[in-house]
């Protein structure tokens, strides 16, 4: 893992930033090479948090590998379920059948899980570059949306709820309120954070001209997501490869030229407004109907139909323990999470179990053009500019 | 353009060191013979029709019982066109394939996880080692051969590194 420097002269430093660093954002392990306070060249090292996921999918069916997707951006969970749950089926090719009702269940979902993983991601960089109350506001927001989460499927941080074929069940009683009461309040409450932060003038010092990078570099460099938008790449999945239910909905991508942290900032402040926008849409047009697809052959049965009939239950144990027949043939799926395009690319040999998974991070690609990033500044821009790529360990490494 | 006349024009090019092609869920995939891959990604780089000027990503899938034992993927996207496509080549256990880092910057770390995890080695690389598993680490765990819960040998590794003092034995028992 180690890339070896030489010191060419006095002037010349090597500083290890991380791993245990709290601004790394997880075990980010930062060799740089300095001149005086410039960066000459840089490292970055992971693979610390590496769990061998993708191994452990080719030993599982796919309904069991679910609940791993939660485990690699944990601060979006809901949109990595949504992610791997699209890629299964449009390799079995039942994505154009799902049910309306679960598809605005998911896109309510996946908004929320964005808007969460961009307050925490506002939360943390403001608190790396040293502003400490922006911290405390934005855990206020996430506490709403992590108390919805918890409403519809009882829990706060790994969910596993957008299910194959639908959703794991309909929403409770009482959800569209608290969403109808959530859309409400937080416009108000993104504009507490703008007055806090858009044109501080210790925040803009911090942030304007730092970790720049070009339109054509993000692109070469296949940086994804918020990153590139703020690049002046203007692309967003959903609304150029659209999946679910976005063309039906009405939004904004947000994009800006600068390329630099500002940028990239404003940027993901933006998409806040526009996914509460979403949401305001969804709870307009979301209809009744069921929330899960009927197709005995993909997916769990409902518990009364198990119970009362004896070939459904015979069924479900062959589903269970060999898993799902899903044709063979490969296919790719990205989705436009909040961290980036995170894709599954699955190879079937036509068995219950994947015989290959890979995952295409949108961290792990986003840290290899930080060296890029960071040329020529000075050594305490990293943390901004690691701040500002907002990346997760869980997902990086695997 | 349809994914038929992406093949037709890509098939007047290179149709001799096609291998196979196929369609799957309105995704194309083409297979090539691994000397002219360099040359396809170029073409389907810089041609102003086609402009794939994004690697989303790169992996390699292991089938142990053939000969030429590895696929090479490529996920390719058109931003300007909004087209996808998959490029796919093959190669031996001990046979390095061509990097793409001269044409997209992605590969870079791409082919440095695909190096770890399967020991395929990429020539004019800019920085070939390891990125996921630590640098000593020996072989390659995302070969198909290689046990899911690791090998015996494994814990040479971990006695090596472990700090002085700390109880090395009794480890977690591993599955024979």
């Amino acid at each position: 893992m180690n890339k070896t420097y030489e010191v060419d002269n006095e002037r010349e430093v090597i500083v290890n930033v991380g791993p245990q660093h709290p601004a790394t954002h997880g075990v980010l392990r930062y060799v740089v090479k300095l001149d005086g306070e410039r960066i000459v060249d840089s490292d970055p090292q992971v693979g610390f948090l590496h769990r061998g996921i993708e191994k452990l999918a080719e030993y599982m069916t796919y309904q069991q590998f679910n609940p791993y997707t939660d485990r690699l951006d944990y601060l979006a969970a809901m949109n990595n379920n949504l992610a791997y749950v699209m890629a299964v089926e449009k390799l079995l090719g039942i994505d154009k059948d799902i049910p309306e009702r679960a598809q605005y269940i998911r896109v309510i979902m996946a908004e929320l899980g964005r808007i969460a993983s961009h307050l925490v991601w506002l939360a943390t960089h403001a608190l790396d570059i040293g502003a400490m109350t922006v911290f405390l506001y934005c855990f206020r927001e996430r506490e709403y949306i992590l108390d919805m989460y918890e409403m519809a499927c009882g829990n706060r941080l790994t969910y596993n709820y957008i299910r194959i074929g639908g959703v794991a069940r309909d929403l409770p009683k009482g959800f569209m309120d608290k969403l109808k009461e959530f859309v409400k309040l937080f416009p108000p409450r993104l504009k507490e954070y703008h007055t806090l932060l858009t044109k501080n003038r210790i925040w803009l010092k911090r942030t304007k001209d730092v970790g720049y990078i070009s339109r054509e570099d993000a692109i070469n460099y296949g940086i994804a997501g918020p990153c590139t938008r703020g690049s002046g790449v203007d692309w967003d999945l959903r609304r150029d490869m659209p999946y679910s239910v976005y063309p039906e909905l009405n939004f904004e991508v947000p994009v800006y030229d600068e390329g630099d942290v500002y940028a990239r900032y404003l940027v993901r402040m933006d998409e806040m407004l526009q996914s509460n926008r979403i949401l305001e849409q969804c709870i307009e047009k979301i209809p009744d109907g069921p929330a899960m697809i009927d197709a005995p052959q993909y997916v769990w049965e409902p518990k009364e139909r198990l119970m009362m009939n004896n070939y459904a239950l015979m069924k479900h144990f062959v589903k269970v323990v060999k898993g799902i027949k899903a044709p063979a043939g490969e296919v790719y799926f990205g989705a436009e999470n909040p961290k980036g395009e995170l894709g599954f690319y699955i190879y079937s040999t036509g068995e219950g179990k994947p015989y290959r998974l890979k995952i295409r991070s949108p961290s792990f690609i986003n840290i290899s053009a930080m060296p890029k990033m960071v040329e020529g500044g000075l050594i305490a821009d990293i943390i901004s500019v690691i701040g500002s790529l907002d990346f997760v360990f869980g997902e990086c490494d695997r | 353009m349809t994914n038929e006349e992406l093949f037709e024009k890509i098939k007047s090019k290179f149709g001799d060191y096609i291998i196979e092609h196929d369609t799957f869920r309105d995704e194309l995939s083409v297979t090539i013979k691994k000397e002219k891959l360099i040359e396809l990604m170029k073409f389907l780089h810089d041609d102003p029709e086609l402009q794939f000027d994004y690697l989303v990503m790169m992996t390699a899938v292991d089938f142990p019982e053939r000969e030429e034992r590895f696929d090479l993927v490529y996920e390719l996207r058109s931003i300007p066109h909004k087209m996808i496509m998959r490029v796919k080549t093959r190669t031996k256990e001990d046979e390095p394939v061509d990097s793409v880092v001269s044409i997209w910057n992605s590969a870079n770390w791409d082919e440095r996880e695909t190096y770890d995890m399967f020991g395929i080695k990429f020539n004019n690389h800019p920085d070939l080692r390891r990125i996921l598993m630590p640098e000593d680490w020996e072989g390659y765990p995302l070969r198909k051969d290689y046990p899911l819960k690791g090998k015996p040998e494994d814990d040479l590794w971990l006695d090596k590194h472990l700090p002085e003092g700390q109880i090395k034995k009794p480890r977690h028992t591993r599955m024979p």
